[in-house]
């Protein structure tokens, strides 16, 4: 059909699809920012405005100290002092093992291997609930209870789906690099360092990434584990803050806002990597 | 197994042993963890399922009676599995049709698309407590957001938070608030599919609906299932927003599952009474998971497949 269309009429169909291109986009990007924005105005209003009707939708004067009021109101350098600890801990744990376990996996044979790995795959599908209630009766019996060992520990022993990322990150690697340097004499451990770590780049900051953002968005483990306030994390603090000051919207918002922008900053400084590779995890998944 | 293992391991020369050697090394962190947190716990769940225990005294055996006592007379069981498939069915298809949408409206060539697609993403890292906290804001009945526009339109809305009849719809778009990390997803897959599928359609007179329907749903199957599954794991471990936004209620209209396990364990510190609800919802979670699956030849389309 469209061999008979004129010169004319082919642009004017191109400019349609343009413009109803750009108008759908532009319907999803005001539905879901204006939540955003939304925060972000409420943020910056004054007792006076916060309760005004209708709504005001640019907050009048702009009241920048509502940032610093949370710090006053609740510990919330504390907060945001105690994530950062948890998170490196976790990125540390997760980094380590990951990169360890993903090698044996990937790289070594060994009997019952793939076993193994079908078992790995397999406790992806089991659901936190179930190992919740016993693994806490664990740490309490440990005495662990309101410290971060509960919060840190089992990062040591890999994620299975960073475990997954990174084997199949691995897989791709040639397996004559690892020939080539056990004929110059390296150990296991070399190899791993040496040859492999430095290429695998993109998988480690991915497993960086991932947990970084599980982590300090995690609010039920620290729910469960810690009870003394100077120990919460940021999520956890939220909570505290809403508990405490039910109607302080302009300064819930202004914790919320600055408690989502690390994950912010980092997802911006990854975001090619990230989206790739969680693109490829979800289509091979 | 055990058997072959031996036979196996006999078979092998010792470079081989060696290295199957530094392969149980260096996996051992998984290992552990696997033996220590997730294999062992599960056991011990199970276990503890049969017992009443408060953790501070010593634990007591009552056999099947905290199954039998949730099957027969435990209306907040019920009501809590009403809640949580309610919001499977009204999440589930709402989501993945969104997600789908937005893929599509990013899988075109504009200048911009790739800033809004970081846009879109973006609600998707945003710590569940904070996101919870401004929808809360945002569906407030009286200052909030979305009721200032529908009273534009002359519509008063709903005291969503406030109202059992609509605690849930506010759950509900708290989670497809992140729909955007499924787009990404299905936006991937869509760019997977060779162009010479839509081209030879194309050729053969196929309009945009029947591309659609012959083309691209069948290509993104595959995508469409696991994220189905992830979905519905995710679905029944719901538990930041209603925590923070209702607490379950207005009139435990928004009481999902993992709250009430939540409320077992840790405000009653019944830990054998919640490790039996645990159980009870992993074998509902297995059971649908299976469904899913078995049933996916019949809708999910591998293009390596061999028949």
């Amino acid at each position: 059909m469209s061999v008979y269309t004129s010169e004319s009429k082919w642009h004017w169909r191109k400019l349609l699809t343009t413009t109803r291109g750009y108008f759908v986009l532009l319907i999803f990007a005001v539905v879901f920012l204006v939540p955003f924005y939304w925060m972000f105005a409420t943020a910056l209003k004054g007792d006076e405005q916060l309760f005004q009707l209708p709504p005001a939708w640019v907050p009048n004067p702009l009241v920048w100290e509502n940032f610093a009021q949370v710090f006053k109101e609740v510990p919330f350098g504390r907060f945001l002092t105690n994530s950062v600890v948890l998170v490196v801990w976790n990125v540390v744990g997760q980094v380590v093992s990951c990169t360890l376990i993903a090698y044996g996996f990937a790289r070594l044979r060994f009997p019952g291997r793939d076993a193994l790995f079908l078992v790995l795959l397999a406790t992806l599908m089991v659901p936190r609930q179930v190992t919740l209630v016993p693994q806490f009766i664990l740490f309490a019996k440990l005495g662990w209870v309101n410290t971060y060992l509960p919060l840190i520990l089992p990062a040591f022993t890999g994620s299975p789906f960073l475990i997954f990322l990174m084997r199949q990150y691995m897989m791709t690697i040639p397996l004559d690099l690892d020939e080539a340097a056990t004929i110059d004499g390296a150990g296991r451990l070399q190899i791993l360092r040496h040859v492999i770590m430095p290429i695998s780049g993109p998988a480690l900051v991915l497993v960086a990434v991932f947990t970084f953002t599980d982590v300090w968005n995690d609010f039920m483990g620290p729910l469960i584990y810690l009870n003394d306030p100077e120990k919460f994390t940021v999520s956890l603090g939220l909570s505290f803050f809403q508990g405490a000051k039910e109607t302080s919207w302009h300064l819930l918002m202004a914790g919320s806002l600055m408690s989502m922008i690390p994950p912010m900053i980092l997802f911006f400084l990854a975001q090619k990597r990230l989206l790739g590779g969680l693109a490829a995890a979800g289509i091979k998944g | 197994m055990s058997k072959n293992f031996v036979q196996a391991w006999r078979g092998m020369s010792v470079a081989k042993r060696q290295e199957a050697v530094a392969g149980y090394f260096f996996i051992s962190p998984w290992l552990i963890g696997f033996i220590v947190f997730i294999a062992g716990p599960m056991l011990a769940s199970f276990v503890i399922s049969f017992t009443r225990w408060n953790i501070v005294s010593d634990p007591k055996w009552v056999g099947i009676a905290n199954y039998e006592r949730i099957f027969t007379a435990d209306k907040d069981f019920i009501q809590a599995l009403k809640v949580t498939f309610k919001y499977a069915v009204i999440f589930l298809p709402t989501f993945t049709i969104v997600g789908l949408a937005m893929a599509m409206a990013l899988n075109v060539k504009l200048k911009g698309v790739g800033v809004i697609r970081t846009l879109l993403y973006l609600p998707y890292v945003v710590p569940g407590i904070a996101a919870t906290l401004v929808w809360v804001w945002v569906l407030n009945s009286r200052f909030g957001l979305l009721n200032t526009i529908l009273s534009w339109a002359g519509i008063e809305g709903p005291n969503w938070f406030g109202d059992p009849k609509s605690a849930l719809y506010g759950i509900v778009m708290i989670g497809l608030w992140g729909v955007g990390g499924s787009a990404v997803i299905y936006l991937a897959g869509l760019q997977n599919i060779p162009e010479r599928l839509y081209e030879a359609a194309v050729v053969d007179g196929a309009n945009e609906w029947q591309k659609f329907w012959h083309i691209t749903i069948p290509m993104l199957s595959p995508t469409i299932l696991y994220q189905l599954v992830m979905g519905l794991i995710g679905v029944f471990q719901t538990f930041t927003s209603s925590f923070v936004a209702t607490g379950g209620g207005p009139l435990k209209s928004t009481f999902f599952y993992m709250l009430y396990i939540y409320n077992k364990a840790w405000e009653s510190l019944r830990m054998g009474y919640a490790s039996a609800l645990a159980w009870i919802l992993f074998a509902i979670i297995l059971l649908i998971t299976l469904v899913v699956f078995r049933s996916s030849p019949l809708w999910v389309h591998y293009e390596a497949e061999r028949k």
